[in-house]
């Protein structure tokens, strides 16, 4: 337990520097992308002047020089201020905040069926292993893997809303329907069944060719034939032993995809009009909303780090023999 | 019917003489029941179809609305999406038909004196806010002398023209002008100048106004709602002005961001309406052809998008007219209309839409002809390298979809049959609008609107004084001409309607030999709505009106 809260203590030092390095990183980039949301604010208005122009600088605190304003910055996000939209005119924590839930729905949901589905199928495929189940499987991931998500998103959209009218074709609830308790559920369920479909596939192509690739890597080792020769089922020498083996790769790489998932959805979301940060932070970047897309950058950042701080505790959980460092 | 005229083309009897009832009695009778048969089956009430058929009262429309705007408060922001929202929710004083005549609005009859230098204004009665308060003529006098010049820039300029306005009654208002300014009466369009509620923002940081997230108007429909990301919702104003108005329950503007889900939308009926460019060109032919889909590109006189290709003149070879003239030349308009556009647009001839007021068709034609082009640059002694380059210029993609995209590769491709190579230069919208207002670009794409009078949104354009660094809509070519700039000041004070033509037709000849800009298309956007949809486009600003008249058929019928 000590060495938990050491490690955990020695990490949360270190996440502090990189989300300093963070901070300054993307502060500067944004500012080297050209225009600035004044600008974009009066070309969208169909009509300038420099008084209208000066005005919004001004109240966008632009006019400052750029290290006073990455150092007042800086001292506000230290004390758990993000900021203010000048455009939305709402502090930045309210918009990111507002539109977090619908991203963490989505991609958690499309992250556990991925997982869910991917570790099946690679199981499946490895325990067929060059039998058709797993050329089907392996072909199978490989389409999924290489087709590009709003291809599939827009053609899903197409067979099952346009053709089928199944699902409705965007958008995180019916518009006007006025649900309540579990209709709303229900709403916004079938709302999330193409998005996550089309987010999941991709991910769940990885997580099969991983597992299997894994899986059939234990299969070969001692402790697996000594089971066997014990007499246990297959079946249960796949769930009992060869999995939890099987699984830190899998692991590793469902660490490092949930970080990015957090930030990662926005094709699905522009495709599906999904009111995610995905969305926001694309949005944020075209009107040059700097607090908005630092704010954005911020919490995704914490949540990536965050990920890994878990991953690394699962690991010594789902293998003894790995000690926290 | 033509079986009742087949019948009827029969005789009743077999032969003539007097009639042999008894012979002819059982097809007399057939016919007879048949007759009567039809009659019945036409006197039953017709389906709900015919033109002349009760309005119907109820339901709920839904329009796409892209991009989501910064805020609903118009005074503060008037781009399309914030107009489309906003302009349900608050009135200006006047309206204007498809011929840009106005109509009453918030005023019900106004007068302008002999010398054009006052303009008085009768006010609607019974008029109120939407939280109750009640709408006199202390509104307008805030709107228009505190709250619009300090936040519109466009309003600013107009009423840069105003000495003073005073409201002798509650239901009064009298603008006094410097000088005469015959395109006044065109500027009060509700995004023009939007009428603001003075109880709430006067005395106050119009910006940081804590009712800003609350828009307040006299319009038929109210604020209810706003999920950012998602939707806006607005409701019926029960105690709006105009009796038994507006005829929906609700309105709901959906935020889609994505071009190809904009169009399922409408396929699928999950939206009603579209406007100006949510759905692109290369998308309207495929939806038009759906049954229960209308297109229309009526109710954009008002803005009268302009488009042409703005070239920097700070540059040679730019700065010399007869390179801009060659390339008005090498340039094809009518392919432009019908393979890059879809037809959406008509071929612009000059400065001036014609749809827009004192437009002048008798100026000098750019009729496709490259051979006049090379002839042109052969005159300016640009002659063709080994590769066949007479000239290089960088043009920069205008990034306002996929269309103007398109029309930048075509540019570069016509260009290059007369020896001019463009290099293409892609960016983002700010990156766009930083350039251009810095003057930092050869030549690039541009759509201006014109609001109906030169005086409002042409000479913007053209004049010396307008040239302005770091401002948009502004003359970015570095273009001059003096006689161009006083023909302009003296239209825009010209009472007399036929001198103010003449000078205005004058200003028209002399800019289209210059070639300060290259006209293109006058834009022609596509409103695309549901058949269920009625009363839709009543007036120039089509779907940015209040929606008052609109009414639609409910499901069942």
């Amino acid at each position: 337990m000590v060495k938990v809260a050491v490690f955990l203590g020695h990490r949360l030092v270190k996440i502090a520097l990189i989300m300093l390095a963070i901070v300054i990183i993307n502060f500067s980039l944004i500012r080297m992308a050209p225009g600035d949301p004044a600008i974009v604010m009066a070309g969208e208005a169909g009509a300038s002047d420099e008084q209208y122009v000066e005005q919004l600088r001004e109240r966008f605190g632009l006019n400052d020089p750029l290290p006073q304003q990455l150092a007042s910055y800086v001292l506000q996000v230290a004390q758990g201020d993000l900021g203010y939209s000048y455009r939305q005119r709402r502090p930045v924590a309210d918009i990111v905040l507002e539109r977090l839930p619908a991203t963490l729905l989505l991609t958690g949901i499309a992250f556990i069926f991925a997982l869910a589905m991917g570790v099946l199928l690679g199981s499946l495929a490895a325990m067929k292993a060059g039998r058709w189940a797993d050329t089907v499987i392996t072909t199978f991931s490989l389409l999924s893997y290489a087709t590009p998500i709003f291809w599939v998103g827009l053609m899903l959209i197409l067979l099952f809303s346009v053709q089928l009218g199944w699902l409705p074709a965007f958008g995180y609830a019916s518009i006007g329907g006025g649900f309540q308790g579990l209709k709303h559920v229900a709403d916004v369920a079938a709302h999330l069944v193409l998005p996550v479909l089309t987010l999941g596939l991709f991910y769940m192509a990885v997580y099969a060719r991983l597992t299997r690739s894994s899986v059939l890597e234990v299969y070969d080792m001692d402790f697996v034939k000594t089971a066997r020769a014990k007499g246990i089922s297959e079946s249960r020498v796949m769930y009992f032993h060869v999995l939890r083996n099987a699984s830190l790769p899998v692991l590793t790489f469902a660490g490092i995809q949930a970080g990015h998932l957090i930030g990662g959805s926005i094709l699905v979301e522009t495709v599906f009009a999904w009111p995610g940060i995905g969305r926001l932070a694309f949005d944020a970047l075209l009107q040059r909303d700097y607090q908005v897309l630092l704010g954005v950058f911020i919490i995704t950042s914490l949540m990536v780090l965050t990920f890994n701080i878990i991953t690394d505790l699962l690991y010594s959980v789902i293998d003894p023999r790995i000690e926290v460092a | 019917m033509p079986i009742l005229g087949r019948i009827l083309e029969q005789p009743l009897v077999s032969r003539p003489g007097p009639l042999n009832v008894a012979r002819g009695s059982a097809a007399y009778l057939a016919t007879i029941t048949i007759m009567a048969v039809v009659l019945l089956i036409l006197s039953m009430p017709l389906p709900a179809t015919a033109q002349t058929e009760d309005i119907s009262r109820g339901g709920t429309l839904k329009v796409i609305l892209q991009p989501e705007p910064p805020t609903l408060i118009l005074g503060l922001n008037q781009q399309a999406p914030t107009q489309l929202v906003a302009g349900k929710m608050y009135e200006g004083l006047l309206r204007y038909d498809f011929d840009l005549n106005p109509m009453p609005s918030l005023a019900r009859k106004w007068e302008i004196s002999e010398d054009g230098m006052t303009y008085t204004f009768h006010l609607e009665e019974g008029v109120t806010w939407h939280d109750g308060e009640p709408f006199t003529s202390k509104d307008i006098v805030f709107t228009t002398t505190k709250f619009l010049p300090e936040t519109h820039p466009r309003a600013r300029a107009i009423f840069s023209n105003v000495e003073t306005v005073t409201a002798p009654d509650d239901q009064t208002v009298v603008f006094k002008l410097k000088k005469p300014f015959p395109a006044f009466i065109l500027t009060f369009e509700v995004s023009s100048v939007p009428i603001m509620p003075a109880h709430i923002y006067e005395n106050t940081d119009y910006l940081n106004n804590d009712m800003n997230n609350q828009p307040i108007g006299t319009g038929p429909f109210k604020f209810e709602s706003w999920e950012r990301g998602s939707n806006i919702h607005l409701v019926r104003n029960e105690n709006y002005w105009q009796e038994g108005k507006p005829y929906l329950d609700d309105i709901y503007f959906l935020s889609i961001p994505d071009a190809a889900s904009r169009a399922l939308a409408l396929e699928t009926g999950q939206v009603d309406v579209s406007s100006f460019n949510n759905i692109e060109p290369f998308d309207v032919p495929r939806l038009s052809a759906l049954p229960h889909l209308e297109v229309e590109t009526k109710g954009y006189e008002f803005v009268a998008p302009m488009m042409w290709i703005e070239i920097n003149h700070r540059e040679a070879p730019s700065d010399d007219p007869r390179f801009r003239q060659a390339i008005s030349y090498a340039l094809d308009r009518e392919f432009i209309r019908d393979n890059i556009f879809f037809g959406l647009g008509r071929v612009a001839t000059g400065p001036v839409n014609s749809v827009t007021t004192h437009y002048e068709s008798d100026v000098r034609k750019y009729d496709y002809d490259p051979d006049k082009a090379i002839a042109l640059l052969d005159e300016m002694g640009l002659e063709p390298d080994s590769d066949g380059v007479r000239a290089s210029v960088e043009f920069m993609v205008m990034p306002y979809g996929e269309t103007f995209t398109r029309l930048a590769e075509y540019s570069r491709q016509a260009l290059s049959k007369v020896g001019i190579d463009l290099s293409l230069r892609s960016t983002d919208s700010a990156g766009w609008a930083q350039a251009l207002s810095n003057w930092d670009y050869e030549m690039t794409n541009d759509f201006v609107y014109q609001y109906g009078h030169p005086a409002l949104g042409v000479s913007r354009t053209y004049v010396c004084d307008n040239i302005r660094k770091g401002v948009l809509f502004s003359n970015t070519m570095g273009y001059c001409n003096k006689e161009v700039d006083k023909l302009f000041a003296q239209a825009a004070v010209e009472n007399d309607a036929e001198k103010r033509q003449a000078l205005y037709s004058k200003a028209q000849q002399i800019l289209v030999d210059d070639v300060p800009v290259i006209w293109l298309l006058e834009m022609e956007f596509p409103t695309i709505y549901n058949t269920r949809v009625h009363n839709l486009t009543t007036t120039a600003i089509g779907t940015t009106e209040t929606f008052a008249d609109v009414w639609v058929e409910q499901q069942g019928q």
